[in-house]
């Protein structure tokens, strides 16, 4: 009842001065849709550019990697135990890439629930003999269905059905720059020779665009079996097992975890992909701190207002506090406008800030690096909505601080007297 | 009856500050009981409004001690007083000091909402009837600044009263009325006194009003120089 009284008197000040008011009004709207508008866009290409590599990462990846061994035989010497033996010029010896009792381990990581997919690759090193030259390539063997469902492959494939790659035997999905360079078209067959010397005919499926023109020039996928007839090696040999985990925070704890328990190379995504989350902070940070800005100097408008509004209610002031009203009261008054100004503000701009983003996403956006992306990409996080909405609030409280407090410590006998 | 004391004020003293250190009030003794219509007369600058205000509870920077229905206000925090005016004492002020941007019945009914022992209803009945005895309950639902000077100060008095306050202090309530407004307030005033027992303290520097009270308290110099 009290509280109404004071709303009630708010609302009546800010209707003689409904222009100003709405001025006010209008500035938080204005910083408030910017604010929307531009974190929904900026994040939406963070999350198109991150997408291009973290997507198509595991957040796992186990392998072996070619080193030389780190327990080099003279260190078993009983003998020498205790001198200092030095070795010069150590080479890695012909180890296996290929991961040893794969089939336990993939059964070992179905069983933790904390991982989402498991799909085992191979890499194979390969020419492609074009006439007279070779170029060369990399292709991955991969579990097509399972592929497709960790790392979105099917996106990815611009030509041809990627399905093809598991029903049609001996099939490849060219990288679209390689297949420019190989000049094959889909149904054309490509001869591929091995590091080992293994020649093989494949047959084109589809072309595979990822966006990274570098990756595209060398990277064409075949199906595991391929991989593995083409090395020459039974349907057990594997030198990739990529994971994707339900929570990829997790990722380099788990990497750590498992290298130990099957003693083999584990990269987790952070550490691969680290300078991809500083850029995509960065770029959050530099559209948090212009939103800010925007509503900070919205924040001045309103100081700026409220302050007028004061000094041509001097009177009202003082008669409401001569009548019953303490400083508190008067303080709420004008903090309550402050607030009204911000709430009705601020929603506006989230409602128009929501139709900026709208119609930012129907901009047409289509570059030959990206080819699943036909228009502008908008994030629509809730989150960025309800960081606006609490900070509208909380500026245009701040803003409205002073003021009102100047009002609330008013001398109505000064004012009366004054006359 | 026993007469009870409404406000008393005890060795007042107060002083202004700025250019110098002057005292307005000096020593300051009177009481007004309960159902009387006091005067405050003298001369511009002889503390008489100071001294109102000083009772009114806004003006706290005195020394001395004033009660109110006699319990001891002085030094009590500007919470308590807020509450104070609201509830006991109604205020005529020279300019109306009405908020423009509400109807007569709603500045009316403002210290009564604010006091928050009635209902709206009630409240706004209340009002009504206030506005009643002034024969301004045609013009209730008019916005504040469509009124003439003299109705707008009757519209005041009545909000003096929408809580049944146990005085009204009034500071030259006519003084910026022609005569034949002026006759009506002062009317209204006495009528209150006669019909509602209404206590009543007024600051004037026109002695033919102060006549027409029942007391009339003479200060010069910020001292009271005679009751009579």
């Amino acid at each position: 009842m009290k509280f109404g009284l004071i709303i009630e008197i708010a609302k009546a000040l800010m209707l003689a001065r409904i222009k100003q008011t709405m001025v006010a009004a209008v500035g938080v709207t204005f910083s408030i849709t910017m604010f929307i508008a531009l974190l929904g866009f900026m994040n939406g290409l963070n999350d198109l550019l991150d997408g291009l590599i973290l997507n198509r990462t595991p957040h796992i990846r186990f392998y072996n990697e070619i080193k030389p061994s780190e327990d080099q035989p003279i260190n078993v010497f009983e003998e020498l135990t205790g001198f200092y033996n030095i070795i010069r010029s150590v080479k890695p010896s012909g180890a296996r890439v290929n991961i040893y009792n794969n089939e336990a381990i993939i059964q070992t990581l179905e069983k933790d629930d904390r991982i989402s997919g498991i799909a085992p690759k191979i890499t194979v090193q390969v020419f492609f003999n074009v006439g007279n030259v070779d170029i060369p390539g990399s292709l991955n063997g991969i579990q097509v269905v399972e592929e497709n469902r960790l790392f979105a492959f099917s996106d990815y494939v611009v030509a041809g059905d990627f399905m093809n790659l598991q029903n049609t035997a001996t099939s490849i999905i060219l990288g679209k720059g390689a297949a420019d360079r190989i000049m094959a078209e889909i149904g054309d067959y490509v001869q591929v020779t091995t590091a080992q010397g293994n020649r093989l005919l494949l047959k084109v499926v589809g072309y595979y665009q990822s966006g990274l023109g570098e990756l595209d020039n060398i990277q064409s996928y075949v199906s595991l079996a391929t991989a593995q007839k083409m090395i020459g090696e039974s349907a057990s040999y594997v030198t990739d097992i990529q994971v994707k985990l339900h929570d990829f925070t997790l990722a380099p704890a788990m990497a750590k975890e498992y290298s130990t328990i099957f003693d083999i190379q584990a990269d987790d995504i952070q550490t691969v992909n680290a300078q991809f989350e500083t850029g995509s902070d960065i770029r959050s940070m530099i559209s948090y701190a212009v939103g800010i800005t925007f509503l900070v100097v919205s924040g001045f408008g309103i100081y700026n207002i409220l302050n007028m509004m004061i000094y041509e209610k001097m009177d009202t002031i003082a008669i409401l506090k001569a009548i019953g009203f303490s400083g508190t009261d008067v303080q709420q008054i004008f903090t309550s406008i402050a607030i009204s100004i911000g709430f009705v503000g601020g929603v506006l701009g989230l409602i128009f800030g929501y139709f900026a983003c709208l119609g930012i996403e129907q901009i047409p956006f289509e570059t030959e690096a990206l080819p699943t992306i036909k228009t502008f990409p908008v994030n629509f996080n809730p989150k960025f909505y309800l960081i606006g909405g609490v900070f509208s609030l909380v500026t245009t409280y701040f803003a409205g601080f002073f003021p009102s407090r100047k009002a609330s410590k008013i001398d109505p006998v000064e004012i009366i007297r004054g006359k | 009856m026993q007469t009870s004391t409404v406000i008393e004020a005890k060795k007042i003293n107060k002083y202004f500050y700025s250019p110098g250190k002057v005292q307005v009030l000096k020593e300051v003794t009177f009481s007004v009981n309960k159902g009387e219509f006091v005067s405050v007369m003298g001369k511009s600058g002889c503390g008489k409004s100071t001294l109102l205000y000083v009772l009114s509870t806004m003006d706290t920077d005195y020394e001395g001690q004033l009660l109110l229905d006699d319990h001891l206000i002085t030094d009590q925090p500007s919470q308590v007083l807020s509450q104070l005016r609201n509830e006991k004492i109604g205020f005529v002020f020279q300019f109306h000091y009405l908020i423009h941007e509400f109807s007569v019945l709603e500045n009316v009914m403002v210290p009564g909402l604010k006091l928050n022992k009635l209902s709206r209803e009630e409240v706004e009945h209340q009002a009504m009837e206030k506005l009643r005895i002034f024969d301004m309950h045609e013009h209730a639902f008019k916005k504040a600044n469509q009124l003439s000077g003299g109705q707008k100060q009757r519209v005041s008095i009545a909000r003096a009263l929408i809580n049944n306050p146990l005085i009204i202090m009034s500071d030259e309530p006519t003084g910026n009325l022609d005569k034949k407004n002026s006759d009506i307030v002062f009317g209204i005033f006495r009528e209150l006194v006669q019909e509602f027992h209404q206590t009543m303290l007024m600051v004037t520097h026109d002695s033919e009003l102060a006549d027409k009270t029942d007391r009339t308290i003479w200060m010069e110099d910020g001292k009271i120089v005679s009751h009579l």
